[in-house]
């Protein structure tokens, strides 16, 4: 991961989706909610862009991997909730593990450039 | 399609909740800031600034969803009405460009399609064949030859082609009984002719061979429009008995309504009655109309018919005075052409070169349209590089300035249908009457689809240019570069330039085109027709059938007294009657013999025009006598044999008009030999750009011609020279001069000389209109095109001039440039043009008359025009430079 000029990280291309997937995984979640506790848990390092949530949502749901419905925020607001499905809990533990194996075979070749 | 119908429905509506669900977000965020103290109105502000391009996002996440491309269209057509709607001048002038050249294709191509591609309307009108003959051995006899009277007997029973055969005839007849007497059109067609066209009566019943047969029961049958004109469509009629040329026949039928005869609109039909005991070879004046059978080629009838022609000369007995070698000279040849030739004839040419002109005049407004979307498109450079900077594909902006074109080219389109619908009602009262179905011309679904494909084609050419020219990634350039340079770059000029190189091109050659007309125009004229002020010769004229007055000498001295009463008319100054006035389009003609030639057995003396006249025709229309005399009324009465000759005959036979006074001549071997009394100045009567006919005029009333014992010209026409013709007070005196003798006499054909003269050049002055209108419209179309695209270089170059102007260049010096600029563009359409026009313009060769079809005088002064024009097209927007303040210029950048 490269760090950008202001100090945050970029996010790599795919990782999106397993964070989206992740954060379903403690209840259903709205939109703005998702990119909230996502900034909160990585410390503020990765901030998701408007621009890319949502199509990543809507991408996730039409793969019937979530589900959405509108409802009411703790602030009685009125928002979209989204909910991780069966397949969506599948398709996280593959993602999961997918992302392990990556994270690990990347480090063994940088520790065997050093 | 309804999955389709749905799907874009479900698209719809996930769409609008996607909008909603992003507002929602933007709620909850702008909560948060306000939280935090923030005052809403910032809050909100914020939320969208970090939240970014709200539409964007939502375009983004939608294009996730597939089908997203009939929306994009639906969204393209409307950018591009809006697009347009925010330049109401430009549009207004794209917009009436194309409507007028669309328009006009439109309008030309109904009428090409009516009259050339579906002439005729009967079932299966291509089997359906006009029977000709050529005769290539007949002296001075270049024409189509007509079929006898006996080919109609030996083709129907010897052919073996034909699945119906028949010949017709043109003539007319006078109704009395009904109302006043009036004088009808007729078609006289054996039996055959109209089973081959395969059109039966829509009331009562169709002929019979037995009505044919001489002494049956005389028949007729209406045409629907007479048929309501004068018997208000009453079906009793059909079964009665009419009154024509005061012998009764019974009403068998009629036809059915918009039944059209080739080529004719008679009022009644009538059976030719052959009677094939009194025939004999010769006497080709009968129309030959056959339908072929099935599978049968054009070839293969020729060559049926070929095959027949040899039986014909051997079954048939000769005429008087002619031997069976005449009939082998001829050499008659057969000419079965398709049935739509013989209709459409030599107005399809015209056509044909008009639609060709107003496709090019199109082309001129498409190259006009390109020019200003190109300028456009130029100025437009930066933000379509922004717009891809943002990240908008360059493959979307091409494709949202071609669809504002297309919409440019669709709407032009629309309007343009309208002018050419407008067009046609113009062009129906005031087009030659020549063209067949004249009526029924207007815009059918064929031209529907016609107008839609050019405005689309239309669209796409000047559409591309621009795209061609400026979409494609050069954002640095364009953003870096944008406004700031010092001209714009040759490259970038040539697109514009190329186009009014073309435009001027075009426009010379229709220029030249009409330019050629008017040389014809002009050319016909000036020629000397043989006679004079044809505006003053009024004709009238009359038919005494032989049922109401049989003997000849009284039809004579009926129609001498006539010409009498007309002559006490006031303002009259000569009277004299004829079978047919110059100019009208009836001539008989035949071979004429001398007695101080020798003719070899079977050689064929040249065919000569004949005009059967009365004393006073010549002077009546103003021919001179070159010499000898005119005919006086004791030739005729005394029927003595007697004959004039025009100029151009007497030379050819004697060399000298003097000499031909006193030769003998006659028509045929059983004839006595006629002294020629005088020598005519030459006529132009078939039409002043055709040749004068060499010409024999017959006393009207004479001996032993054609078989007949006497022969007097029963149908004929008054010819009456007066300051008066054409006024409503003297035709009122005239035809009271004429009952005064007979009551009963239709007349009929009213009308002058000069009226003639103009039917006979109508073709030419059709053309010659239409083209200088697309001449007219090039011009001004290329004039346009230059001054914008010299008018843009002078904006574009401000800065440059102002720095030209600030190191001392004087302002002529700098106009002198600018329309040089002008000069040099049009210099080279002109070159070009000029080469185009010289291969086209043979294209139009046999319109012409008089002039070549590259006549130097023509060229030179076309291009003199355009180039003239192309200066002063320069010229303003040179102006405008010169008066540039150099400080100005130089600031404002």
């Amino acid at each position: 991961m490269s760090t950008t000029m202001s100090g945050k990280l970029e996010l790599l291309q795919g990782t999106l989706d397993l964070l989206i997937l992740r954060t379903l995984q403690w209840g259903p979640q709205h939109g703005h909610g998702i990119g909230q506790a996502i900034r909160a848990r990585s410390d503020d390092l990765l901030q998701v862009e408007h621009g890319s949530l949502y199509p990543a949502l809507h991408r996730l749901r039409r793969e019937g991997w979530i589900e959405s419905e509108w409802g009411i925020t703790d602030n009685n607001q009125r928002a979209k909730f989204y909910r991780l499905t069966a397949a969506g809990k599948q398709q996280l533990t593959a993602e999961e593990s997918r992302w392990k194996l990556f994270v690990k075979t990347v480090g063994r070749v940088l520790r065997s450039q050093e | 399609m309804w999955k389709r119908v749905l799907g874009w429905w479900r698209h719809k509506q996930e769409s609008e909740e996607l909008d909603e669900e992003l507002r929602a977000h933007l709620a909850i965020e702008a909560r948060e800031w306000s939280a935090k103290g923030i005052s809403p109105e910032e809050a909100r502000l914020a939320a969208r600034r970090l939240f970014g391009n709200q539409a964007r996002i939502a375009e983004e996440t939608r294009d996730v969803w597939r089908i997203v491309w009939l929306e994009q269209l639906w969204q393209d057509v409307r950018h591009g009405v809006r697009a347009l709607r925010h330049i109401p001048g430009f549009t207004a002038i794209a917009l009436l460009t194309l409507a007028i050249g669309i328009g006009a294709n439109t309008a030309i191509f109904s009428v090409v399609n009516s009259v050339l591609i579906q002439p005729l309307h009967y079932p299966e009108a291509g089997q359906l064949v006009a029977v000709w003959q050529v005769a290539p051995g007949l002296p001075n006899f270049t024409g189509n030859l007509n079929c006898a009277p006996t080919m109609y007997f030996t083709y129907r029973e010897q052919n073996r082609t034909f699945e119906k055969f028949g010949v017709w005839s043109t003539g007319r007849a006078s109704i009395t009984g009904v109302g006043d007497p009036e004088q009808l059109h007729v078609v006289f067609v054996t039996y055959g002719v109209l089973d081959a066209l395969g059109v039966q009566p829509a009331v009562g019943r169709s002929f019979s061979e037995a009505d044919d047969a001489p002494g049956t029961e005389e028949t007729v049958i209406l045409s629907d429009w007479y048929w309501h004109e004068r018997f208000g469509g009453n079906a009793s009629v059909v079964g009665s008995m009419l009154q024509v040329d005061s012998r009764p026949r019974r009403v068998i039928g009629v036809m059915p309504k918009n039944f059209e005869f080739p080529g004719n609109l008679p009022e009644l039909f009538m059976p030719e009655r052959l009677e094939r005991s009194k025939l004999f070879l010769g006497n080709f004046s009968y129309t030959g109309l056959a339908r072929l059978k099935p599978g049968v080629t054009l070839e293969q009838a020729n060559a049926d018919l070929a095959r027949m022609i040899p039986i014909w000369v051997d079954s048939w007995p000769l005429p008087r005075g002619f031997n069976k070698a005449f009939f082998v000279n001829a050499r008659l040849a057969p000419r079965i052409r398709a049935l739509k030739e013989d209709v459409v004839g030599d107005i399809g040419q015209v056509l044909w070169v008009l639609m060709g002109t107003i496709g090019l005049v199109l082309l001129i407004a498409c190259a006009n349209v390109a020019n200003l979307l190109l300028v456009r498109a130029g100025g437009r450079q930066q933000e379509f590089a922004i717009r891809a900077a943002l990240g908008a594909g360059w493959g979307r902006i091409a494709r949202e300035l071609l669809f504002e074109s297309l919409t440019l080219g669709v709407l032009g389109g629309a309007i343009g249908l309208g002018l050419a619908y407008a067009s046609l009602r113009v062009f129906a009262a005031s087009g030659p009457d020549t063209l067949p179905r004249m009526s029924e011309i207007g815009i059918d679904p064929l031209a529907l689809v016609f107008a839609l494909a050019v405005s689309l084609a239309s669209g796409l050419l000047f559409g591309v240019i621009p795209v061609i020219k400026y979409v494609r990634p050069r954002i640095a350039a364009a953003l870096g570069g944008g406004g700031r340079t010092l001209s714009q770059s040759r490259e970038r000029h040539r697109a514009r330039n190329t186009l009014v190189v073309v435009q001027v091109a075009l426009a010379l050659v229709l220029l030249v085109g009409s330019g050629l007309m008017i040389r014809t125009f002009h050319a016909m004229r000036n020629i000397a027709p043989g006679f004079t002020s044809p505006g003053a010769i009024q004709l009238l004229h009359i038919s005494i059938p032989e049922g109401q007055v049989k003997e000849p000498d009284r039809v004579m001295r009926m129609q001498q007294e006539m010409a009498n009463k007309l002559a006490a008319i006031p303002g009259v100054e000569v009277v004299s009657f004829a079978a047919a006035a110059p100019l009208e389009g009836f001539y008989s003609s035949n071979v004429v013999y001398a007695q101080d030639k020798a003719y070899t057995s079977g050689e064929i003396a040249p065919i000569r025009s004949f005009r059967f006249v009365s004393p006073g025709y010549l002077k009546s229309i103003g021919t001179p006598l070159i010499a000898g005399r005119d005919f006086s009324w004791t030739d005729l009465y005394d029927r003595r044999d007697v004959a004039v000759v025009s100029e151009n005959m007497a030379r050819e036979m004697w060399g000298d008009p003097a000499t031909a006074l006193g030769k003998q001549i006659r028509e045929g071997v059983s004839e006595p030999w006629r002294e020629v009394v005088g020598v005519a100045a030459d006529v132009h009567s078939e039409g002043v750009h055709r040749d004068a006919p060499k010409t024999v005029y017959w006393p009207a009333l004479m001996n032993n011609f054609r078989g007949n014992q006497v022969q007097v010209t029963r149908a004929g026409v008054f010819l009456v020279r007066t300051s008066r013709a054409g006024a409503e007070s003297f035709l009122k005196e005239a035809r009271e001069a004429i009952w005064s003798v007979d009551a009963n006499l239709p007349v009929f054909q009213v009308q002058t000389v000069e009226d003639l003269n103009r039917q006979s050049m109508a073709r030419t002055s059709f053309t010659l209109v239409m083209l200088a209108i697309a001449g007219g419209m090039a011009l001004l179309l290329g004039l346009v095109g230059i001054y914008g695209v010299i008018s843009y270089a002078v904006t574009q170059r401000r800065r440059e001039i102002g720095i030209r102007m600030a190191l001392g260049a004087r302002p002529s010096e700098l106009q002198r440039m600018i329309v040089c600029q002008g000069l040099i563009l049009a210099g080279f359409g002109v070159a070009i043009g000029a080469g185009v026009a010289m291969g086209l313009s043979r294209l139009m060769k046999s319109l012409l008359f008089g002039v070549s079809p590259l006549d130097p005088l023509t060229y030179v002064a076309v291009a003199v025009i355009l180039v003239m024009s192309a200066v002063l097209a320069s010229y303003l927007p040179a102006r405008r430079a010169a008066a540039v303040d150099p400080l100005d210029a130089l600031r404002t950048e």
